[in-house]
């Protein structure tokens, strides 16, 4: 679950790791008010989104007078950032954050995740701050510094320490970057982290080390044990299908073809739209129903993927493994007498029940091909979707 | 032969009485699987689809000789019976229960490595021998015994490889599904190095996915360790970029993750590639020459 980053750094302070002073508006007049109440002559304007790339994307502006902030918060409320990072999307700004400028000396770079291959959390950093990092990460992989925390002794003073020096941090920094390391790695295991990103992390004239950006994703599956935060769930900032299909036990992701699918597992999905593309089409969406899906879940999807106008045709491609096939195919029936399905539809079940599954539908009376094995279902469904309608 | 379980493995469930491990405590008895009791606190000196139950994994083991156990048990007690079942002795511990934070993992791991005990999941469908155990919620029919050995981090694209190689009148010697979730116990290098000890298995089918570098890694280990051949699917190769935040992720991943990536690696290393997944019964005949 990702955070915005006035979220993030209210996290921050909570922890005592140094972010600019800050306010967080919904209006323009209360960001001009927040901004005139802030001991500052200048002003940076932030657009709130679930993204990065934010400044390169015209969502971060600097002002140096109130009438300025007033045009900026204009400017960003209620539109709609894209970004290098929002995966094609358009993210409603709904919030600015309006900040004191920081004058930098240097930039850095410093995030903390969990490191799969070695299986800790590490803490990642280089001198190469800022918005061009990963052009800086892939010209350069060496000049990110990496530092893995065992379990047992936490993280320790020393790999600071080694991290400073690396980095070329002045003395009188080391300690600052221990405590903001330290600050890190308890917020990460306090609050179930997958990722804790500062973007720059600015070092000042006064030597001080202060987090410029903040960005902070939650593993969802330790949301339980933290009701706290599940309250800073934004389900604006997700895709409406999207975020309906997750209340519904779903899994869907919209895409810019015409070949509706729906498949029981993620894996088989990512396959089926392969197959699809493979077979001369292109796939409407990603749907996997999950493992343990129930008729009025299928039924659910079903209408997921007909409420998108671009579909031509569906692919239903179910391996029954808990999951039986002849649920599936009531499932189907139950939708089609709710919503007639405007599109052809194309079958194909495997598995626990696929022969009960076939003749239910069959004995449905519903218009559909069925298939027995996956070329033969993508290039049914690709044919279905070229048909004049 | 197959690798690390057959007709001889004595099986007990965690979470035994509830829904999920009931279920498919009496699939695995269908199958012919040695399942020899289970597990639930509380319900110990009960009896279940005719099984002793017992409070703790250690009772369990004292009473059975239990060298196996499967884990339904809900996500945020998964970690918990992960560790009980190691520390009673268990030596393969496959842990179906999808959705545990991976910090918990994290912890999990480290506590595991210094045990004989191998993790199989979480989040994954099982271990299966055809005709002589299977443990997970696999759809037993599909699986005829055979020779191609298969390792896969998917659910259901695995019963798909399974049900092409069984049509194709190869079969399988072992089926591991590995898991779908960052941090796991058993990865493919684990499968590939006992494949290939394994007389019955004469050549091994990957199932792998976008994201990580698992099969990067396991590339280069096929290419100086094994000698039987290995064909490989990647599942991915349209999906688009997600939404992200952040750099770090790229940073990390750099050029590897996806589906390219992965099949230049794998192709390098020797492997049969399969770019559709129709192909992979065909493929593994084409594979074994």
């Amino acid at each position: 679950m990702n955070l915005h980053e006035y979220q993030a750094k209210a996290l921050f302070r909570d922890y005592a790791i140094a972010v600019p002073e800050n306010r967080v508006a919904d209006s323009v007049d209360s960001a001009v008010a927040a901004a005139g109440a802030m001991g500052t002559d200048q002003w940076m304007v932030k657009a709130q989104v679930h993204a990065g790339g934010r400044g390169k994307a015209g969502g971060v502006l600097h002002c140096t007078t109130l009438d300025e902030v007033r045009d900026a918060a204009g400017q960003l409320l209620g539109r709609r950032l894209v970004t290098a990072q929002s995966g094609g999307r358009a993210l409603p700004v709904e919030r600015v954050l309006i900040e004191a400028p920081t004058q930098a000396v240097q930039e850095f770079y410093l995030a903390m995740l969990v490191d799969r291959g070695a299986e800790r959390i590490m803490l990642l950093a280089s001198r190469a701050g800022g918005g061009d990092v990963e052009a800086a990460a892939n010209a350069e992989p060496a000049a990110f510094e990496r530092v893995w925390v065992h379990p047992a002794t936490g993280l320790r003073a020393w790999q600071s320490r080694h991290l400073g020096y690396r980095l070329g941090l002045p003395a009188t920094a080391l300690k600052p970057l221990h405590q903001i390391t330290q600050a890190l790695y308890r917020l990460f295991v306090d609050k179930d982290a997958s990722l804790l990103e500062i973007n720059p992390l600015a070092l000042d004239a006064q030597e001080q080390l202060i987090a410029l950006d903040a960005k902070v994703v939650l593993d969802a599956a330790a949301l339980y044990r933290h009701p706290d935060l599940q309250a800073l769930r934004d389900r604006n900032q997700e895709d409406e299908r999207e975020a309906r299909a997750d209340q519904q036990g779903l899994s869907y992701v919209s895409l810019d073809g015409d070949i509706g699918c729906m498949v029981n597992g993620a894996g088989l999905a990512m396959a089926t739209m392969d197959l699809v593309k493979r077979h001369g089409g292109t796939p409407a969406n990603f749907l996997d129903v999950g493992g343990n899906t129930t008729a009025e879940r299928v039924a659910e999807a079903f209408q997921l993927i007909l409420s998108d106008t671009k579909v031509r045709a569906i692919l239903v491609n179910i391996f029954g493994g808990i999951v039986r096939c002849d649920l599936i195919a009531e499932g189907l029936i139950k939708a089609a007498a709710r919503t007639a399905p405007r599109v052809p539809l194309v079958v194909r079940l495997a598995g626990t029940n696929a022969e009960q599954g076939l003749a239910l539908l069959t004995q449905s009376g519903l218009a559909l091909e069925t298939a027995s094995d996956l070329a033969e279902a993508a290039d049914r469904v690709v044919a279905a979707a070229r048909r004049p309608t | 032969m197959s690798i690390l379980i057959d007709a001889e493995t004595r099986l007990i469930c965690q979470g035994f009485t509830g829904k999920q491990g009931s279920f498919h405590s009496e699939q695995a008895l269908a199958y012919g699987t040695q399942l020899v009791g289970g597990v639930t606190p509380g319900k110990g000196g009960q009896q279940h689809l005719g099984l002793p139950v017992f409070n703790t994994v250690a009772d369990a083991v004292a009473a059975t000789s239990a060298n196996a156990t499967m884990i339904y048990v809900p996500a945020a007690f998964a970690p918990d019976a992960i560790l009980e079942a190691a520390e009673a002795g268990i030596e393969l511990i496959v842990c179906i229960t999808e959705g545990i934070p991976v910090l918990d993992m994290l912890a999990v791991k480290a506590a595991l490595a210094p045990t004989q005990a191998r993790l199989i999941g979480p989040n994954c469908p099982g271990v299966i021998t055809p005709e002589a155990c299977k443990i997970g919620i696999m759809p037993g029919a599909i699986h005829q015994s055979g020779c191609i050995g298969i390792v896969s981090r998917s659910g259901t694209l695995t019963y798909e490889a399974v049900f092409q190689t069984s049509r194709v009148g190869l079969g399988q010697s072992t089926c591991v599904g590995i898991g779908g979730d960052p941090i796991h116990g058993m990865d493919f290098i684990d499968c590939l190095r006992l494949f290939e000890a394994d007389p019955q298995t004469e050549a091994v089918l990957m199932v792998g996915e976008i994201g990580g570098d698992a099969e990067e890694v396991a590339a280069e280990f096929i290419r100086t360790s094994m000698s039987k051949p290995v064909g490989a699917y990647i599942a991915g190769l349209t999906a688009p970029p997600g939404k992200r935040m952040g750099h770090a992720g790229a940073i990390v991943q750099g050029g590897s993750g996806t589906a390219e990536a992965k099949y230049q690696a794998l192709e390098q290393a020797g492997v049969l590639t399969f770019h559709s997944p129709a192909e992979l019964g065909e493929g593994m005949l084409r594979a074994l020459g």
